[in-house]
């Protein structure tokens, strides 16, 4: 399988390069190519300790790679100071395993966060903004509770609310599935189908759910101890001869 | 091979920690500098200024107060004690004050804050830490150290110097109390010696202290829990270890800024 089959035409809008990393002498990324495509689901797929969130946080300049070349939409991002590294950071929402909400602030605080730190709007225009994207996470009844007042899979939401306030290109999301029983879950999955339908947002999504990623994903990558194993479309990953796959795949569907 | 391993692994466990040692100063150091580079620029968070200038400066009113009585009122009872075995008991004002304004004002002022403030910096700044708030906020692409630590370390800078002259006018209400009103020693000759001996520069000189115990205790709590890691626990080592540099650092920057400024007082 190997090549990328997204039609060539496009400019992929995260294009890694034979990336490298390591800490403290043990090296976590091996020579990672991997392309986003514009307007797409890519589930990054792999054990705990694979390497993926190394991986994700590369994409957004929290990390340098040691070796390699990182472009996102076209600009060569490894070589950026951090002026400019936080340009290339307003091209992303994040949603975090734990959601990472600012517990000091209610939910519509932190959704209006980002508007009030980049945007010159007016008070009743970010409130308006904030409660357009709350309500399109169905939290309405939530705008003055605390993070600590939410559940899990509320907590997601604002999280997601909050990330895709500035209208980023891309959302990435950390694990979203995580912790949750089937039901959240599938709640979360639904979440990530309809920001990419509502929003037209490309997506990066790390996991090791493989229920979730054959749900959301329109193209996968399987890491395995910092390589990329099996990289295509979702409907093809269970024609995979990888091994690792066929094993990751095997217990998953065994269940 | 196995016993010269033996003879030479305590060295190099030395040199390791020596090693460890050198680069967390390094980092402090290389952190410290980003703040000042910050704090000097635009744009200022006005309103989260104000925010820690209340948790600091009205927040630790209480406390500094009731150290200051307390210090004021006891070091008189010490002072007049000894002052008496050499019949200079109409000295114990001059006594006190210096020593509270130079000395124990600025001093205590700082350890007290360094108690409140710091600990509760390094634990606000570490759970923001361990549970991805910091990552969450640089993803954001606000910058972290602006956002949090610039705040909170101009809040020490002005409220601990501030929080100071408070704890050096209660100190001597409190060395007065108990002077005059317990020990009965005559009130002219008492007052009439502070403003004899006395110099407003004893106050600045004290001031000087704080501004820097202010900022080094600031820097410190929110290093701290800038850089910890590994949930619960690690919060609580960071706390702990805010409180224990941020107190022994402000002794130890103390006598530094004491022989730096008296022999600046003697040129001048």
């Amino acid at each position: 399988m190997g090549a990328n089959r997204v039609k060539p035409a496009e400019e992929p809008v995260i294009d890694m390069h034979h990336v490298d990393k390591s800490f403290k002498g043990h090296q976590v990324l091996k020579g990672i190519e991997l392309r986003i495509m514009p307007g797409r689901t890519r589930v990054i797929l792999g054990l705990s300790g694979s390497g993926k969130t190394v991986l994700m946080k590369h994409m957004i300049g929290l990390f340098r790679p040691d070796a390699g070349q990182i472009m996102v939409d076209g600009e060569d991002i490894t070589a950026m100071n951090s002026a400019e590294l936080l340009n290339i950071r307003r091209k992303f929402g994040m949603v975090f395993q734990q959601a990472a909400l600012f517990d000091s602030m209610t939910v519509v605080e932190n959704v209006a966060f980002p508007l009030r730190e980049h945007t010159k709007l007016s008070e009743a225009d970010i409130m308006a903004q904030a409660h357009e994207k709350l309500a399109l996470v169905g939290l309405m009844d939530a705008l003055q509770k605390f993070p600590s007042e939410l559940s899990g899979g509320m907590r997601k939401r604002v999280g997601l609310a909050r990330a895709v306030v500035l209208k980023p290109k891309v959302v990435l999301y950390d694990e979203p599935t995580t912790g949750l029983d089937p039901i959240t879950t599938e709640n979360v999955d639904h979440m990530i189908l309809d920001a990419k339908e509502q929003l037209g947002v490309t997506s990066v999504v790390i996991s090791h759910d493989v229920g979730s990623t054959l749900r959301i994903a329109d193209d996968i990558a399987v890491i395995h101890e910092g390589v990329i194993v099996e990289d295509c479309l979702a409907s093809e990953i269970r024609q995979s001869e990888h091994p690792f796959v066929q094993k990751f795949l095997k217990t998953w569907f065994e269940k | 091979m196995g016993s010269m391993a033996r003879w030479t692994k305590p060295v190099e466990q030395l040199g390791d920690w020596f090693i460890g040692l050198l680069m967390s100063l390094g980092e402090f150091a290389k952190f410290t500098a980003h703040a000042v580079w910050l704090m000097v620029r635009h744009p200022w968070r006005f309103r989260l200024f104000m925010r820690q200038a209340e948790f600091v400066g009205a927040g630790s009113m209480f406390i500094v107060v009731l150290t200051g009585i307390f210090t004021g009122a006891v070091f008189t009872l010490q002072t007049v004690n000894a002052l008496q075995r050499v019949g200079m008991e109409s000295m114990v004002g001059t006594t006190v004050v210096l020593a509270v304004a130079r000395e124990l004002g600025p001093v205590l002022t700082a350890l007290m804050v360094t108690g409140r403030v710091g600990s509760s910096m390094a634990t606000e700044l570490g759970t923001m830490r361990v549970t991805e708030q910091i990552d969450a906020m640089e993803v954001m692409a606000v910058d972290p150290i602006r956002y949090l630590v610039i705040p909170r370390l101009i809040a020490c800078l002005l409220m601990v110097p501030a929080l100071t002259l408070i704890f050096d006018a209660v100190a001597a209400m409190g060395s007065y109390a108990v002077a005059i009103g317990l020990l009965d020693i005559d009130q002219g000759s008492y007052l009439s010696r502070i403003e004899w001996y006395v110099d407003p520069a004893d106050v600045v000189h004290g001031v000087y202290k704080a501004i820097v115990f202010g900022g080094f205790m600031a820097l410190v709590g929110c290093y701290k829990g800038y850089h910890a890691e590994g949930g619960a626990r690690g919060v609580g080592v960071a706390t702990t270890q805010a409180v224990v540099i941020g107190s022994i650092g402000v002794f130890m920057l103390d006598y530094m800024l004491t022989s730096v400024l008296l022999a600046w007082g003697q040129i001048e």
